[in-house]
């Protein structure tokens, strides 16, 4: 390998290549293309998964929310049609039975109302919660505090009302805890204003109050509207649906086999959806990717093919003057190597100034589409070293087909 | 230093072979300045060919500087190319975007001398051949006569054993191919073996011995004038 050393050999390179800058620049931009497309099209796809994190972001994305409907088949003396609601005994017994797989479980109660704050006025959900809400979909607290256990005990008149809700009701500037705000003519006084963080929000603008207080002020005793069961992690969140399901209509004598009587929504099985797409377009990313990647190699294979025929008779000369065979083709496949490791440097290059410009573009703020564009050095360098070898191995043709022309029939070429 | 015995050349034509070389018996000894003179197709070329390791040869017997050439693989043919003969072809066959030092340097680069090295013998070769002050031109920056000088320099820059010279004058005027022919001449007379091929007369008296070649076989084969002269 000491040639790879000596000064002359690069000076023989340099030489011809100097000499070729036309086949030379289109042998670049041949290898340059296919690894400069592999980088962007990474890029872009880990900027459409980081996308997509950031939608369900703050979201707990092993949850299963379930509620309530009518039943489709007549059970034990009740007939079908019947609606009937959740209640607290559910709560307490899903908590009991399932207490390995359950991580969090919020009963909620939800109702719309008129909202007013002097003279300014809005229609808004109201909500009634226990504060572990806040630890299935984190709330971005701007001012004050989310609800806690003493609300709950005391069931007090207090409310966590989202930023808009807070720009729609107050006045500029005015900092908005410690008022009091009226929900269906009932004084509250707000304690937290929370930003909704990510874009896919199951709350939307909702005035967050205490769950005990919704139960007196709404006079629902002891019913639940829904539930959101987060599950422990390692836990199969279709089974542990499925067998909650079962226990909830054990509870309100409803058919094993309803399908009716209770909704569920598995927030798991649908990122898997969207996992399950976005491992698909990285799959064709690769795939695209490295097929330029070939074509490229493939390219600078063909072209030094036809450089070897167009310098049949320099190779001639050269071996009149005493070059080996061996030293025509080192000097064939180190060109190709040369060419391919310069191309594919300039590729990346290009690459990440590519994925730069769509990441100060399109990658910031709230709404961007692609987040975080980027690539993993090792990938690269996996890509840039199978490129190299590459090179070589296709190099090794041209350089086959100079060693084989005699040096007669190369000089007599003209 | 050359010796030839009974040697033939066909070549593949379809489903015939054309005999090229019909058993040549040749023998060159060293200092000799030998012409080989010849009608086109009459096999001068591919004599010098064969000489000169770029071909092989189908029978007969060929030694180089007492070494029997058979069975050569490209290898060793380069090896002995780069050690025993210097080329000078009618094309001049100069490496187009070399200048003429790189040119000149270039067969010191297959020896494997050092670039340092190898510039200042080229230029030492150049100054003899009185091109020292076209050193850094290119190719096409010289005149036909130029070149063939620089291709003489390269031809002898490696001090091979015999000078190999396909039409040298060939694709020159009489005035340039005068000054061509008197540095060979000068070559020979410091002690190198010359081996021209040429079809003109003036260039063949020249040189001090006058091989004839037709149809494959020597027809004659003469001292001239010249080499009784020294």
């Amino acid at each position: 390998m000491s040639f790879l050393f000596d000064s002359d050999t690069w000076q023989e390179i340099y030489g011809s290549i100097r000499k070729n800058k036309v086949r030379t620049s289109i042998t670049i931009i041949g290898v340059l293309w296919g690894i400069f497309l592999l980088v962007v099209l990474l890029g872009a796809a880990r900027g459409m998964e980081n996308g997509f994190n950031k939608l369900f972001g703050n979201f707990a994305t092993n949850s299963v929310f379930i509620f309530t409907g009518s039943t489709d088949t007549p059970f034990k003396g009740f007939q079908e049609g019947r609606r009937f609601r959740l209640n607290m005994n559910d709560i307490k017994v899903l908590k009991s039975e399932y207490e390995e797989e359950i991580k969090f479980l919020a009963p909620r109660n939800r109702t719309s109302n008129l909202i007013v704050h002097d003279f300014k006025s809005g229609n808004f959900q109201v909500s009634g919660d226990y504060p572990i809400i806040d630890k299935i979909q984190k709330k971005q607290l701007l001012y004050g505090r989310f609800l806690n256990n003493n609300d709950i005990v005391n069931a007090s008149k207090v409310t966590v009302i989202s930023e808009d809700m807070y720009k729609q009701l107050f006045d500029k500037d005015v900092m908005p805890i410690g008022e009091y705000i009226k929900i269906n003519s009932i004084n509250y006084k707000v304690i937290g204003v929370y930003s909704p963080s990510s874009r896919i929000n199951i709350d939307g603008d909702t005035a967050f109050i205490p769950f005990s207080t919704y139960s007196r002020v709404y006079n629902t005793a002891d019913k639940v509207d829904w539930m959101v069961i987060t599950a422990n992690e390692g836990t199969n969140i279709e089974q542990m649906e499925s067998d909650v399901l079962l226990t909830l209509k054990g509870l309100h004598n409803v058919h094993p086999e309803d399908k009716r009587a209770f909704g569920s929504f598995n927030l798991g099985t649908q990122i898997a959806k969207f996992t399950g797409f976005l491992t698909g377009i990285q799959f064709l990313t690769w795939f695209v990717g490295i097929a330029t990647l070939i074509a490229g190699v493939f390219a600078i294979g063909n072209i030094l093919v036809i450089t070897v025929k167009e310098r049949t008779q320099e190779i001639g000369i050269r071996r009149a003057l005493g070059a080996t065979p061996k030293s025509i083709r080192q000097q064939i496949i180190l060109e190709s190597v040369f060419l391919t490791t310069i191309a594919g440097m300039l590729g990346i290059i290009l690459g990440a100034f590519v994925l730069y410009i769509i990441d100060a573009n399109f990658g910031q703020g709230p709404d961007a589409a692609l987040v975080n564009p980027t690539v993993n050095i090792p990938i690269i360098m996996i890509a840039f070293v199978t490129l190299i070898v590459l090179g070589t191995l296709i190099g090794l043709i041209p350089a086959h087909m100079a060693t084989v022309v005699r040096p007669i029939e190369a000089l007599r070429e003209e | 230093m050359i010796r030839i015995e009974n040697l033939h050349k066909s070549y593949p034509m379809g489903k015939d072979a054309l005999h090229v070389l019909k058993g040549i018996n040749l023998h060159i000894k060293e200092g000799e300045f030998v012409s080989i003179m010849g009608s086109s197709g009459s096999g001068k070329s591919t004599l010098l060919n064969i000489v000169g390791l770029l071909d092989v040869h189908d029978e007969g017997e060929y030694y180089l500087n007492d070494q029997l050439i058979k069975d050569m693989n490209e290898k060793k043919a380069a090896l002995l190319r780069n050690k025993f003969l210097g080329f000078v072809f009618q094309s001049f066959n100069l490496i187009s975007y070399k200048t003429a030092l790189e040119n000149v340097a270039l067969p010191l680069y297959y020896k494997g001398m050092s670039r340092k090295e190898r510039l200042i013998v080229a230029m030492e070769y150049l100054d003899k051949v009185g091109l020292k002050a076209w050193a850094n031109h290119l190719p096409n920056e010289l005149s036909g006569g130029q070149k063939q000088r620089v291709a003489i320099a390269r031809a002898l820059v490696t001090k091979p054993k015999v000078v190999l010279a396909d039409e040298p004058t060939g694709a020159l005027d009489s005035t340039t191919s005068d000054s061509v022919m008197q540095l060979l001449k000068d070559i020979n007379n410091e002690g190198m073996t010359v081996f021209v091929i040429t079809h003109e007369e003036e260039v063949a008296e020249q040189t001090k011995r006058i091989v004839r070649l037709k149809d494959g076989l020597i027809i004659s084969d003469k001292y001239t004038k010249a080499s009784k002269a020294v």
